[in-house]
This record gives C-alpha cells, sequence and structure tokens, in this order.
C-alpha cells in the first residue's frame, strides 16, 4: 500500500519534471528540472523494490550526469531563453502523442501473464538486491562477465576521448 | 487502485515520449541531450518493471543488470556528448542544432 502511494507521487512528479524540462525556456531551469526528474525515477527504482538501481541512480545520474550537464549549460551561452522548440514542433508533437497512445495502448491491452508466477507472495517478501546483482552479474555460467569488462573499455575510452575532444591543440 | 506492471508500463510509455518530443524538437544541443537522457531513464524503468513483476524471483535479476549497464552506457554518452558540444560551441560559437549544417549536402 505505501510502495503504490509512494508508485503515485513519484510518477506525478516525473512527469510534471520532464515537462517542465521540454516546456522551460530557461536551460538552467530546465537542468534542474531533470535532476528533479532523476530523482522521481530512484523513487520509482524504490517502489519496485529495486533498492541498488535507486542508488545507482542517485550517484550516477543526479551525481554525475546532471554536474555534467550543468557544467555543458554553464560553458555555452544563451541560457536564459536557449531552450526553445525549432519549427517542425507541430509535427512532432503529433507524432509524439500518436506515439505515446499506441505504447499506452499496448502495454494495456497485452495480458502480461503476471498470474503465471506467483505474485504477492513472492513479490511482497523484499529482500536486497545488491548481492543477488552480484551474483547475476558474476556467475561462472550465465553471468555478464564480458558485457563488463566491454563496458569498462567504454567507459575509459569515452574518457580518453572526452579529455582529446576538448584539449587545447 | 492496485499499482500492477502495466501502470509503470505506461508511465514509461508516458516519460519515452516526453523525452522523444524533447529530442525531435529542441534547438539547443544540451536540451536534446537531457531529452535523450529522460528517454533512457523511461526504457530503465520498463526493464526493472519486468524483472519485478515477470521474473519476481530475486535470484535472476537480469532486469536490473541490463538497467545497469544502460546506465553505464548513457554515462559514456553525456561524457562524450558534452565534450563534442564544447568543442563545437568552441569552433562555432553556437550551441544551435539547426546552425550545425557543414555536413549538408
Amino acid at each position: 500500500m505505501g510502495a503504490d502511494i509512494a508508485f503515485w507521487i513519484f510518477a506525478v512528479i516525473a512527469v510534471i519534471a520532464a515537462l517542465g524540462v521540454v516546456a522551460q525556456r530557461n536551460l538552467f531551469r530546465a537542468a534542474l528540472l531533470l535532476v528533479l526528474s532523476f530523482f522521481a525515477v530512484a523513487g520509482i527504482y524504490g517502489s519496485l523494490s529495486a533498492d541498488f538501481m535507486a542508488v545507482a541512480q542517485v550517484l550516477v545520474y543526479m551525481g554525475a550526469i546532471s554536474v555534467l550537464i550543468i557544467f555543458g549549460v554553464m560553458l555555452t551561452k544563451d541560457v536564459q531563453r536557449g531552450n526553445s522548440f525549432n519549427r517542425a514542433w507541430p509535427s512532432a508533437l503529433v507524432v509524439c502523442a500518436a506515439l505515446m497512445g499506441l505504447l499506452v495502448f499496448v502495454f494495456i491491452d497485452t495480458d502480461w501473464n503476471t498470474d503465471m508466477v506467483q505474485t504477492g507472495a513472492t513479490i511482497a517478501e523484499d529482500k536486497p538486491t545488491t548481492s543477488a546483482i552480484a551474483d547475476a552479474i558474476f556467475d561462472k555460467d550465465a553471468g555478464f562477465l564480458l558485457p563488463l569488462e566491454i563496458g569498462a573499455a567504454l567507459i575509459l575510452a569515452a574518457v580518453i576521448g572526452a579529455i582529446a575532444l576538448v584539449k587545447d591543440k | 487502485m492496485e499499482v500492477e506492471l502495466t501502470h509503470y508500463l505506461v508511465l514509461s510509455g508516458i516519460l519515452f515520449a516526453i523525452g522523444l518530443f524533447g529530442a525531435l524538437t529542441k534547438q539547443n544541443v544540451i536540451g536534446i541531450l537531457m531529452c535523450i537522457e529522460i528517454m533512457l531513464n523511461a526504457a530503465n524503468i520498463a526493464v526493472v518493471a519486468f524483472s519485478r513483476y515477470l521474473v519476481p524471483d530475486t535470484v535472476l535479476l537480469t532486469g536490473h543488470v541490463f538497467a545497469l549497464f544502460v546506465i553505464v552506457v548513457a554515462a559514456a554518452e553525456a561524457a562524450v556528448g558534452l565534450a563534442i558540444v564544447i568543442t563545437l560551441y568552441r569552433n562555432r560559437a553556437t550551441v544551435d542544432a539547426e546552425e550545425m549544417d557543414s555536413m549538408k549536402g
């Protein structure tokens, strides 16, 4: 019950903040609303009892990516009204509204077969997920060790690439 | 009303559509990057919700692992994307996506 209330609160915050990011003319305010949206998504993870994902969301998105984006806003000009729409926005609005309607229709209309797994008993019993995620990643047979290593190499390449891009010639 | 998988998926779809609209219509490149982050967040919500409601066994957390990899890729994307934006701003003195047309035929 408490998780349901939390879901509704965080869902409303997330949607309103995302709308604000799109509609806000001031780019800096849009960045702050984006941080609010990240926070609400972390709360959504909490209501899904995904504790490690919530913490990772707060650390990586709210801590790191938002700081990067705010740096980017500060280092470029036109902060006050630099977030306007281009000429194609009416047709884009139609396309995105149609896509949203289609997605919502499909999500509601599909029988997700949640009765197959015994809901209630299994879901109500919430355990910490951190060690289970570690087991899932580092499992010898069905783990994700190679993707993990590729992810590490990707981060390293991204850091080196970012440094190489912005350094003075 | 009991919150089910459908609620999370509908939230994910709404956030994705909002992010897509912003990414298609924003003139500022940093605004486009912000909207892409919203879209990635929406996809992550769907993945974690599937993991909870369709595979509620706490031993099988493949959805969480996928969402973590999405976060890793999003972090790399934000770092490189903002480096490209800052380099473009230094060379062209603009962050307007419509003025970045030097590769137009």
